[in-house]
């Protein structure tokens, strides 16, 4: 050994644990208003600002202000709070549903609400998205049919994906919902390559692809990136940063020395950073990007500012690992309260109004629920034998006709 | 000793290894704080500090790449991949780099690393918590591929595995953590309180890789499984009143081949029994082996009991897992030829 300063391994570790004062004060949010919005075709170059700050929309004041203001009318705002809202009735209800053992599986996104809801609703129908578990909202602006979402849970005789997947790993290709899976981060290249493929098509789609922060460090993110800028792909990329991964802090996936959307600046394409809990906000930087795509200008990776109020999973117990009161010292509130504040504000909504419109949404969920318990619950319904079958491959080779009739007796 | 469960045991091991050899370090997604998703890693970090157990990020391929720079560098890292479903972005690394590093360099570098990983179906974990992948490694040579099926031989062969200087894959049959399951899945769900092979030392022991455990002594035909499909096989054997002998292979590589031609040599018969799909299944080699080296002595063609050649289906979780009754079938088959 030489006499030079001896080396240290350097771990991050989050400012509280339970027990401790949960803090959010070292994040710098500016005021809403207050980030410039430049023009669609400004070269990526002159953008390198953005990944920086935080685009908001929505002021204290509950007032929409500034140059980001996507000035939507009443009626898309009150499209938006519904999809938010009847996602959280979905939730509350179906996390429940696992409690009473009626499934083996279940994700809320709580406190998420307004991504997939806006964004959904900023998208054209015909172009795909390419979703995290935590999209929920997306199929709800799309009013997808509610008693389908609980059949799938359920795994029953009428589940649309024949009993083949995890509780909410949905698929719902007309609805502009890629396929789910287990694994995390592996559509994000899935989401370019659609891309690509529509403008190889000389189509006018774009694709919107979903990534957790935590998930950014996998190899599919850098790999999407890297393709999505070569090949100037019309795709908006999304990195939903709510602070945690399972029990991993942001810190965990690189978050202490850079922000997620300042990715994008070695790649070469815009990266934008918004405050996820705004509807408005993630609204408008969603139109931006799309129009961007759309012009041919190619890709640029949106970071929505987010906090997971609730655990990760029905598996989960977020008390283990963070301070039980940390939601609620989230400084960017919450996504339904603040639109709704809103809508108040402008005079086209009120108290009256949203509590009818909660009952309204809580029945339909469990009217929903009722149906699909009226087929059945995991393992007490569910699809024909054969569906395990099928699906392998176009056609069953000679394994899979011996094995079913195997099955079968 | 001490009655422990699977998790219990094997967060024994790797806290004896912690205390006893610096160079072993653990990482891994949500292993350092909270402790994993299954515990198996629970208080290690406060007890041995912040940088003998770690989060990792969430990039397999990351995590097995710096597990063997650590490895080449002289340490003895033991990374945790969180599901066994998710080493496969790290399968790279493990063939073209872990496997073949010693080999490449003329035995200049080396990959010393232990990669533990559940594995495994029977929770309703779905497509992608629930595969057993264990063939796959077992065909890259250079690595070896060891799965226990008990608490004692979990603590003892991942004790083994650490101090062995080869990259190893260390399988952990989820569904055995709390307790012995046996594919009856409609009974009372049972905990390994009381089981023989869950009073586990609270020290330092190994049990040694390759060589596999007669769980149960017979004569008529020889039943060759792994993790959970032990338990099974002995609720199999049971049900179907053939006085069958139940071999425990404890790891797939290296093979205790003669504990298994002894075996068969003595017995005429053989099924093979494991969770993984059954076409190009370890089950293949088995055969293969027994075949190629018992022929003579073989009453019955070798039989074979796995999971179908589909993907795990939520579903139908019991009619993919192959349970004690297809195994009694199996017994049944290569009695009557
Ligand atoms: C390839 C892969 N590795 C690990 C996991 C286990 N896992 C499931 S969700 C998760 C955390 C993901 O965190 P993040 O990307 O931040 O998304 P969030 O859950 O916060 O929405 C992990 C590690 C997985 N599903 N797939
Ligand atoms: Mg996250």
């Amino acid at each position: 050994m030489s006499n030079r300063a001896k080396l240290s391994l350097y771990v991050p570790e989050p400012n509280a644990r339970p027990g401790e004062q949960p803090s959010f004060d070292h994040l710098e949010i500016p005021a809403a208003g207050a980030v410039r919005c430049p023009d669609i075709g400004a070269p990526e170059h002159e953008l390198r600002d953005l990944p920086y700050t935080l685009i908001r929309v929505l002021d204290e004041q509950d007032a929409a202000v500034g140059p980001w203001n996507p000035k939507l009318s009443t009626d898309r705002m009150i499209k938006g709070l519904r999809a938010m809202m009847l996602t959280r009735a979905f939730d509350d209800r179906l996390f429940r549903a696992h409690r009473q053992g009626k499934t083996s599986f279940y994700m809320k996104s709580t406190g998420e609400e307004a991504i997939g809801a806006a964004q959904s609703l900023a998208l054209d129908q015909g172009d795909m998205s390419f979703p995290t578990y935590r999209v929920l909202s997306w199929l709800m602006a799309r009013d997808y049919p509610l008693t389908d979402l609980v059949n799938q849970i359920f795994n029953n005789a009428k589940d649309p994906l024949q009993g083949r997947q995890l509780p909410i790993l949905y698929s719902a290709r007309d609805y502009g919902f890629y396929s789910l899976s287990g694994n995390v981060g592996s559509r994000f290249g899935h989401a370019v390559g659609w891309a690509m493929a529509s403008a190889y098509s000389e189509d006018d789609k774009i694709a919107l692809a979903y990534i957790g922060e935590g998930t950014t460090a996998e190899g599919d993110f850098h790999e999407a990136l890297t393709f999505a800028s070569v090949y100037h792909a019309p795709v908006v990329l999304c990195v939903t940063n709510n602070q945690w991964a399972i029990s991993s802090f942001a810190g965990i996936a690189g978050a202490e020395e850079t922000t997620f959307a300042a990715k994008a600046i070695g790649y070469g394409i815009p990266g934008l950073r918004v405050d996820g809990n705004d509807f408005l906000a993630v609204w408008a930087a969603t139109q931006w990007a799309a129009e961007r795509a759309r012009s041919n200008r190619g890709a640029t990776l949106i970071e929505l500012f987010t906090y997971r109020a609730e655990g990760h999973s029905t598996s989960d117990d977020p008390t283990k690992y963070r301070p039980a009161d940390e939601a609620s010292t989230w400084p960017l509130g919450d996504p339904v309260e603040r639109l709704k504040r809103h809508l108040i504000a402008t005079g086209v909504w009120d108290e009256e109004k949203h509590a009818s419109l909660a009952s309204e949404l809580d029945i339909a969920v469990r009217a929903a629920v009722k149906e699909a318990e009226k087929i059945g619950t995991l393992g007490k319904s569910k699809p024909p034998i054969e569906q395990m079958f099928e699906d392998v491959f176009e056609e069953h080779d000679w394994r899979l006709v011996e094995q079913l009739r195997e099955v079968r007796d | 000793m001490a009655a422990m469960n699977m998790i219990q045991s094997i967060n024994s091991a790797l806290d004896v290894m912690l205390a006893r050899d610096p160079k072993v370090l653990i990482f891994g997604e949500d292993v350092g704080y909270f402790g994993g998703v299954f515990r198996a890693t629970d208080k290690l970090q406060e007890k041995h500090g912040l940088k003998r157990c770690f989060d990792a990020p969430i990039s397999e391929g990351g995590i097995i790449a710096t597990a063997i720079g650590m490895g080449a560098y002289g340490l003895r890292p033991v990374p945790e991949i969180q599901f066994a479903d998710y080493i496969l972005p790290a399968f790279d690394q493990l063939v073209s780099e872990a496997a073949r590093l010693r080999y490449r360099s003329g035995g200049e570098f080396w990959a010393p690393i232990t990669v533990r990983s559940p594995y495994g179906g029977g929770i309703f974990g779905g497509q992608t918590h629930s595969q057993s992948p264990e063939a796959i490694f077992a065909h890259i040579t250079g690595l070896k591929t060891v799965i226990p099926s008990n608490p004692y031989d979990a603590k003892g062969l991942l004790i083994a595995s650490i101090e062995c200087n080869d990259p190893v894959i260390f399988l952990e049959p989820k569904r055995l953590y709390n307790g012995p399951f046996d594919g009856r899945h409609d009974q009372e769900v049972k905990s390994w309180a009381g089981h023989e092979h869950a009073e586990v030392p609270e020290g330092h022991y190994t049990v040694p890789l390759g060589k596999a455990a007669v769980v149960r002594e017979g004569e008529a035909a020889t039943v060759l499984a792994y993790g959970t499909m032990v338990h099974v096989a002995l609720a199999g054997i049971e049900d179907s009143g053939i006085d069958a002998e139940l071999i425990d292979l404890r790891s797939i590589v290296p093979l205790d081949i003669d504990t298994i031609i002894e075996s068969v040599k003595k017995t005429g018969r053989c099924v093979i029994l494991h969770e993984a799909s059954r076409y190009g299944g370890f089950g293949g080699e088995l055969s293969a082996l027994v075949q190629e080296r018992c022929f003579y002595w073989l009453e019955a063609p070798v039989e074979r009991v796995a999971g179908w050649d589909t993907p795990y289906p939520h579903a139908f979780e019991w009619d993919y897992f192959p349970g004690p009754k297809r195994l009694v079938n199996a017994l049944n088959k290569v009695m009557q030829d």
